[in-house]
């Protein structure tokens, strides 16, 4: 089963260049081994994009969830749900990007700080209700948690400080019950 | 190591030995003669020697040695299109595997039901640079439907369960599962499933009522309609009904190079085969039609050409039983999934007859200016061997091909009148095809002479095969068409880089000596008058293979041609003139022609 709505996704920036959307798919995958691997293959060999890719257990505990943030025009993201749904491994394929979902992530940020920096980072962290989680004299470790555009702005208030390492899990998300406008 | 009894698992059915505890190779055997497989192609080694222990005693099933890997591959793709069933491989590890990459390629792009089966070192040794190791599963994961690794023998039998099931349902493919040695030889009771369980697989099979009438609507209001046909008619063995939707419509019908066969080239309504070598006039029917009626085919890019200009005018119905092969090259009007022969079998109540007559009358004005033509001279043509060929079997042949350009002659200038009479490796274009492919044709039909034709460059590819050939006295007829050249190659270097030639000109053996080396029967033809009665020895020795070499023009174009990715407005077609120099009558120096939907 999927739900494919195509309709004109490419948007113009300010130089006139075209950038496409941003899908986010979920996949219901059978927790067998070998099938998300698959799966990461047949991304690669298609050339379809991978802006990022996260797959975990879920409430059943023979199916696995993964959630691919992908991106290009309206044939391509057709025919990415087509093969997917091939897959014999693939239960469920589902195109959040037009419907109501929730979203998050999560982003480890290692910072470089000196005893001057140190408070202005413990701010920004806190506007942002992240967490510290590590500290040593060079550096701070902060946990941050919610939507994509949430942990892009972290980052990006972070980075004048110089970030020494990052980890950030890519998205998960999962349908809203609730359609209408919130 | 305990010693092992042999069991005679031949012998009883399910119920019997049910419960009862067998090894693996046991339990895989017969879960083969479960699945009614009657040939298996393979080639033993280390890793297998288990399973090839059973079969040591086993009758229910005939396992053919060939004298390759990729000769069991192709073997089994043969087999899987000459009768519909599927195609079944045995190998060893490591190389034994990589060997049937190939093939399994090849199979996956044409869409050929097989399930190669390979040994593997033993489980714990995965992984670690072992003795004929490869991670196979890993290899062929994209170029396969399906692909499974044994890890417990209480899976096994379930496992080629479905790899049978997966292989052949749906739009068929290559499955491959591999088999740890050690899997293999751990016991457990057996016991074939009845069902299986795929949550994640279920093909369409139905096409949607609402969709099919829509294409109704849409192909009552053609003037020009034109069926546009390919293998997936034949997989789902719907001849029967696309003859009676394109007689019903008086609709004209061309096939791809995996549809012929599908509608008889002999009925008036055939135009013959479209595409980059297509006939001309089914290109030109193509580009002028008003309703273009997809069947079983994927719009590929040596059909479409220039995929922005193909057909650009008509509105497009397109039935296929795969969904992400629609409007995956081609947008289309009206897309139907389902099995072909329950779409059209829904469709023919819905529609009237057309009134096509002028349609018809205009392709028939292209097909008398533009027939398929050659001129025979001193040289044998490759195109009056297969013409010959066609005549004296009347369709009546299982004819499987290598690929260049014989392979588009054969297409061209033999008369198609049987699903799965034609067999070629269309979407990969594999060379060394036809020899073991043909000879698992030959294995799965006895009802029908088969006819392998290869050119010098991929005879040789697995011409190892003329030992499983021969050592079987399989009656098969195998035609060399050799010009000394890796001729289609030559061919786009002549066209499309000022005719140089590079690494195309082949140092060839003596084939009839080799063939006759094997133990085969050979014969040279070298002159156009010879032709036709070679071929009729031929047709007539079935005691065994006979080989048969034919020395052709050494530099021939096939025509017609449409430049990759070019229209219809850059189709070439040959300079020889329509109509004879007068005055010649010898068959050695005319214009010869062979026209497309006359009745013979």
């Amino acid at each position: 089963m999927s739900q494919v709505q195509v309709s004109h996704t490419a948007t113009a920036n300010a130089n006139g260049v075209e950038h496409f959307k941003k899908h986010t798919i979920a996949i219901l995958v059978e927790n067998k081994f070998g099938a998300f691997i698959r799966i990461a293959g047949l991304f690669a060999a298609k050339g379809y994009n991978i802006d990022s890719l996260t797959v975990g257990p879920t409430e059943d505990e023979a199916v696995s969830r993964m959630t691919v943030v992908t991106h290009g025009d309206d044939q391509i993201i057709e025919q990415i749900i087509k093969q997917l749904n091939k897959l014999i491994n693939t239960i469920k394929v589902v195109d959040l990007t037009f419907e109501s979902f929730v979203e998050r992530e999560l982003v480890l940020i290692k910072v470089q700080t000196t005893p001057e920096t140190r408070s202005e980072i413990m701010q920004i962290a806190e506007i942002f209700r992240a967490k510290v989680i590590d500290i040593s004299q060079k550096t701070l470790t902060l946990e941050a948690t919610g939507s994509q555009l949430k942990v892009d702005a972290i980052i990006k208030m972070v980075k004048p400080f110089v970030i020494k390492e990052l980890a950030r899990t890519g998205r998960v998300a999962l349908k809203r019950e609730f359609q209408g406008e919130v | 190591m305990s010693p092992h009894k042999a069991q005679p698992a031949h012998t009883k059915p399910v119920g019997a030995s049910a419960g009862k505890l067998m090894t693996g190779s046991e339990i895989f055997v017969r879960s083969l003669i479960e699945e009614g497989v009657e040939v298996i192609f393979g080639y033993p080694g280390g890793a297998i020697i288990g399973v090839y222990d059973v079969l040591h005693d086993i009758s229910d099933i005939q396992h053919v040695l060939t004298r390759h890997e990729q000769g069991a591959t192709h073997a089994a793709e043969g087999y899987a299109k000459a009768t519909g069933k599927p195609g079944v491989v045995l190998v060893t590890s490591g190389p034994g595997a990589t060997n049937t990459v190939t093939g399994i390629a090849d199979a996956m792009m044409d869409s050929i039901p097989i399930v190669v089966f390979s040994g593997q070192v033993p489980l714990k040794l995965i992984g670690n640079d072992a003795f004929q190791e490869a991670d196979i599963v890993g290899i062929t994961r994209p170029i396969t439907k399906h692909n499974y690794l044994v890890r417990d023998v209480r899976e096994l039998a379930t496992t080629v369960k479905e790899a049978f099931y997966i292989a052949k349902s749906g739009r068929p493919g290559p499955v491959l599962v591999d088999l740890p040695k050690d899997v293999m030889a751990h016991k457990t009771a057996f016991e074939y499933p009845e069902k299986i369980e795929l949550p994640g697989y279920n093909p369409n099979v139905e096409g949607h009522l609402h969709q099919i009438k829509k294409a109704a609507e849409m192909i009552n209001a053609a003037k020009r309609p034109l069926l546009y046909v390919g293998g997936g008619v034949i997989q789902s063995n719907a001849a029967a009904e696309l003859t009676a939707l394109a007689e019903k419509l008086c609709c004209p019908v061309t096939t791809t190079l995996q549809g012929l066969g599908a509608f008889p080239e002999n009925n008036e309504l055939s135009l013959g085969m479209l595409g980059m070598h297509g006939t001309w006039y089914s290109n030109m029917a193509v580009h002028y039609c008003d309703v273009l009626i997809a069947v079983g085919a994927r719009f590929d890019d040596r059909v479409t050409g220039k995929v922005e200009a193909f057909a650009a005018e008509a509105k497009k119905i397109h039935i296929d039983i795969d969904p992400s092969a629609i409007s995956k090259n081609v947008k289309v009007d009206v897309p139907i999934v389902g099995d072909v022969k329950d779409v059209l079998t829904k469709l023919i109540p819905l529609v009237r007859p057309l009134q096509t007559k002028d349609w018809v009358v205009t392709i028939d004005e292209w097909k008398k200016e533009h027939p398929l033509r050659y001129r025979n001279g001193n040289a044998i043509r490759a195109q009056y061997v297969i013409q010959k060929l066609g005549e004296i079997t009347r369709g009546n042949a299982i004819v499987v091909t290598d690929v260049g350009q014989h392979q588009m002659w054969t297409a061209q200038f033999f008369n198609w009148i049987h699903p799965r009479s034609h067999i070629t490796s269309g979407g990969l274009g594999t060379m060394g095809f036809s020899l073991p492919a043909a000879m698992g044709a030959a294995f799965g039909r006895k009802d029908l002479p088969v006819v392998s034709i290869s050119g010098d460059g991929g005879i040789q590819m697995n011409i190892q095969e003329l030992a499983t050939i021969t050592e079987h006295k399989l009656p098969m007829k195998i035609f060399i068409i050799n010009n000394g050249f890796l001729g289609m190659v030559r061919q786009w270097q002549e066209l499309f880089w000022r005719r140089r030639y590079s690494q195309v000109a082949l140092y060839n053996p003596d084939f009839t000596r080799l063939a006759e080396a094997y133990g085969c029967r050979a014969l040279k033809v070298t002159q156009t008058s010879e032709v036709e009665g070679a071929i009729r020895e031929a047709m007539g020795y079935n005691d065994g293979p006979i080989v048969l070499e034919f020395a052709v023009a050494q530099e021939d174009n096939v025509y017609p041609m449409i430049p990759g990715g070019q229209t219809v407005n850059e189709m070439l077609d040959t300079p020889e003139p329509v109509e004879s120099p007068s005055g010649k009558h010898a068959e050695e120096e005319v214009v010869m022609t062979l026209a497309k939907g006359v009745a013979w």
